[in-house]
C-alpha cells in the first residue's frame, strides 16, 4: 500500500512541475488520451468488455462541447458538462443494445454503431462537415478565470483528469467494481448469486462512456477544434492500443500507454509521414504476439512481492 | 409502368441493381468472416484490407503486365489467398489458445500495416478499372437497361457462395471442416490435420475476399480505403444475420444491400446509416442474429 502511495506522490509532482519542461499543449493532449484510455480500461480490464466504438463518446463530447462555447457562448465547466452529458446519454444508447450479445459480437456491434455516429457528424448540417468545427473558445472558469494561456489551461487539465482518474480508482475499489471484476471472471457464476449482470454492464457502459466524453470536450477546449478524427473508427482503435501498450487492467497502464503512443505519434508524424499507421499497427501485432501484460503489467509482474504462482 | 411510388421506374431498377451488387460484396465478405469464424474462432478484421489488396492485383496488374481482368479474377484469389496462409501461420497460430479478442486485435494491426503500406504507395486517391470487353455496355431487357457488368457481379457472386456452400455441406472435406469447427480436438484424434486444415480454411476465406475485390474494381474506384469503410458495414450485417449459417450469410447479405439501395431511392440520406438501425433493431428482437443460435 505504501508503495501505492509513493507512485501517486511522484505522479503528482511530475504533473505539477512538467509544463516548466515540456510544451504544455502536448502534454495537455497526453492527459486527455490518458483519461480516455483509463475510461476505456475500466471496461476493457475490469468489466472484460472490449468496446471498439469509443470514439462515438470522444468524438461526440467533443463536438457537443465544441459546439456550446461557439454558439452559446457559455462557461467552459458549462460546455464540458453538456459534453459530459451528451456521452453519457450515448453511452445508455449504445450500452444498451450492445451488452446483449458477448464476447466478440459485442465489439462489432460497438464499432457499427460508432459508425453510425460518425455518418451523422460527417453528414449533420450543425457539425462542419469535412472541416469539423474550428476556433473553439476556451472561455472563461466560472466566468472569472480565463483559460486562453496554455499554462492555466493545464493546471485546469491537470485537474479534470485526477478529477476523472479518482473517480475511476473509487468506482474499482468500491463494491461495485468487485462486481464488476465478478462478471470478467465468471458472469454466469456472477448472474447465479443473484446479480442484476446487464444492469452492472450498462452502468458501467455509461460511466466509461461519460468519462471517455469528458476527455472529448476536455480535449476540444485544449486544441480550440473537433473533427471527424475525434469520432473515426481509427480513434477507437488507438485507444484500445494505448490501453494494451501500457497493461490492460492495471490502474496506471493506460496512462503510460497514452503517454508512449501520443508523444510517438507526436514525433513520427514530421519524419515518417504515412508510415505512422504501419508503426501503430506493428506496435499492436507485437503487443498482442507477445507483450500481452503491457508495460506496467510487465513490470509488476517483475516486482519480487508478484513472483511466484500468481502469473 | 414507366414509374412506381412516384419514382422513375428505371432509377428504382437502377438503384436495386446497384443494391444486389453491394449486398453480393456483403454476402462473399460475411460468408469468408463466418467461415473463417468457425474455424478458427477469429473475427478477421483484415478482410476487408485483403478485399482491397485484390482489387489492387487487378489494378497492378494491368498496369505492369497487361494481365487482362479474367487472369486476374483467377490470379488475385491465388496469391491473396497464400498470403493468407502466411499471416495464419506466421501470426495467427499462436493465439489459439487465448481469449478470442486477441484475435480481433491482431488482425486490426494487420489490416493497419496493409493499409498504411498502400496508402504510402498508391495515396488515397481511386484509380479507374476498365470494365472487360465481354461485359461492356448495357442489354435492354425490356422494362430496364441492364449494365451487363453489373449484372455479372451478382451472377458471379451468387454462384462462388452457392459453390462455397455445396462444398462445406455436401462434399468430404465440407463434412471434414463441420466435424472440425464443433469440436477440433476429436476430429485430431481421428487422424486429420487440423493445423493443416486450419491454415487452408483461413486462406480459403481470404481468397473470397479478394475475388470479391476483383469484382468490385471496375465498378468503384480502387483506392487503398476502400476495404475498411466495407468491413464494419459487413460487421453489422455479421451482427443481423449471425454466423451460424452459411445460406443465412449469404442471404442477409443480399438482402442488406437490396435494402440499401431501395433506402437511396427514398430516402438517401440514411443509406450510409440504414444498415445500422437495422441491426439495432434486430438486437432489439432477437439478440442472436436472424440465422445465429447462442453459443
Amino acid at each position: 500500500m505504501r508503495n501505492v502511495s509513493w507512485v501517486y506522490l511522484i505522479g503528482a509532482v511530475l504533473l505539477l512541475v512538467a509544463p516548466t519542461v515540456f510544451y504544455p499543449v502536448l502534454l495537455m493532449k497526453v492527459l486527455c488520451f490518458a483519461l480516455f484510455a483509463c475510461a476505456f480500461n475500466l471496461l476493457l480490464g475490469y468489466v472484460g468488455l472490449l468496446s471498439f466504438g469509443h470514439a462515438a463518446f470522444l468524438g461526440s463530447a467533443a463536438y457537443t462541447t465544441g459546439l456550446a462555447m461557439t454558439r452559446l457562448s457559455i462557461t467552459p465547466e458549462l460546455g464540458i458538462a453538456l459534453g459530459v452529458v451528451m456521452a453519457a446519454v450515448l453511452g445508455l444508447i449504445v450500452g444498451a443494445l450492445a451488452i446483449r450479445r458477448q464476447g466478440i459480437y459485442f465489439a462489432m456491434i460497438t464499432l457499427a454503431l460508432a459508425q453510425m455516429v460518425y455518418f451523422f457528424c460527417l453528414q449533420a448540417p450543425f457539425t462542419g462537415g469535412e472541416d469539423g468545427l474550428q476556433g473553439v473558445p476556451r472561455g472563461k472558469l466560472l466566468g472569472v478565470l480565463s483559460l486562453e494561456n496554455d499554462l492555466v489551461m493545464y493546471y485546469f487539465v491537470v485537474v479534470v483528469f485526477v478529477l476523472g482518474f479518482w473517480v475511476i480508482q473509487r468506482t474499482i475499489h468500491s463494491p461495485f467494481g468487485q462486481v464488476l471484476q465478478a462478471i470478467r471472471e465468471n458472469e454466469a457464476r456472477a448472474l447465479s448469486l443473484g446479480y442484476h449482470v446487464d444492469r452492472y454492464k450498462l452502468l458501467a457502459f455509461v460511466l466509461s462512456a461519460a468519462l471517455a466524453g469528458l476527455a472529448g470536450a476536455t480535449k476540444t477546449l485544449v486544441l480550440g477544434f473537433a473533427t471527424l478524427t475525434d469520432v473515426h473508427w481509427a480513434t477507437s482503435g488507438e485507444v484500445v492500443l494505448m490501453t494494451l501498450v501500457g497493461g490492460v487492467g492495471t490502474v496506471v497502464g493506460p496512462v503510460i500507454g497514452a503517454l508512449v503512443i501520443v508523444v510517438l505519434q507526436n514525433e513520427l508524424a514530421d519524419k515518417v509521414g504515412p508510415w505512422v499507421t504501419v508503426i501503430m499497427g506493428l506496435i499492436f501485432i507485437a503487443c498482442v504476439l507477445a507483450f500481452r501484460r503491457g508495460i506496467v503489467g510487465e513490470m509488476l509482474a517483475r516486482l519480487p512481492v508478484n513472483k511466484g504462482p500468481r502469473d | 409502368m414507366n414509374e412506381i411510388f412516384g419514382i422513375p421506374a428505371q432509377a428504382l431498377l437502377g438503384q436495386l441493381l446497384l443494391g444486389l451488387v453491394n449486398g453480393s460484396f456483403y454476402a462473399i465478405l460475411s460468408l469468408g468472416l463466418a467461415v473463417i469464424f468457425g474455424l478458427l474462432n477469429i473475427v478477421n478484421f483484415a478482410h476487408g484490407a485483403l478485399y482491397m489488396m485484390g482489387a489492387y492485383v487487378a489494378w497492378l496488374g494491368l498496369e505492369l503486365f497487361g494481365l487482362n481482368y479474367w487472369w486476374a479474377l483467377l490470379l488475385a484469389p491465388l496469391i491473396i489467398g497464400l498470403f493468407g496462409v502466411l499471416i495464419e501461420r506466421a501470426l495467427l497460430r499462436w493465439l489459439y489458445k487465448l481469449d478470442h479478442l486477441y484475435g480481433l486485435l491482431l488482425t486490426f494491426g494487420v489490416a493497419l500495416v496493409i493499409e498504411g503500406t498502400y496508402r504510402y504507395f498508391f495515396g488515397v486517391s481511386g484509380q479507374p478499372y476498365p470494365v472487360p470487353d465481354l461485359l461492356a455496355g448495357a442489354t435492354d431487357i425490356g422494362f430496364m437497361v441492364l449494365p451487363n457488368y453489373r449484372a455479372w457481379v451478382v451472377v458471379a457472386s451468387l454462384a462462388v457462395c452457392l459453390a462455397t456452400w455445396l462444398m462445406i455441406e455436401r462434399t468430404r472435406l465440407g463434412a471434414t471442416l463441420r466435424a472440425a469447427t464443433e469440436n477440433p480436438k476429436l476430429v485430431q484424434a481421428f487422424g486429420i490435420n487440423v493445423p493443416l486444415l486450419v491454415t487452408v480454411t483461413y486462406g480459403f476465406g481470404v481468397a473470397l475476399a479478394a475475388f470479391a475485390g476483383v469484382l468490385a474494381a471496375p465498378i468503384i474506384q480502387v483506392n487503398p480505403l476502400m476495404g475498411s469503410n466495407l468491413i464494419i458495414v459487413v460487421f453489422a450485417v455479421v451482427v443481423i444475420g449471425g454466423m451460424g449459417s452459411i445460406l443465412g450469410s449469404i442471404f442477409t447479405g443480399l438482402a442488406l444491400g437490396v435494402i440499401e439501395g431501395l433506402t437511396k431511392v427514398f430516402y438517401p440520406e440514411a443509406s450510409a446509416t440504414v444498415v445500422f438501425v437495422i441491426m439495432a433493431l434486430v438486437l432489439l428482437v432477437r439478440p442472436a442474429g436472424l440465422f445465429g443460435r447462442e453459443k
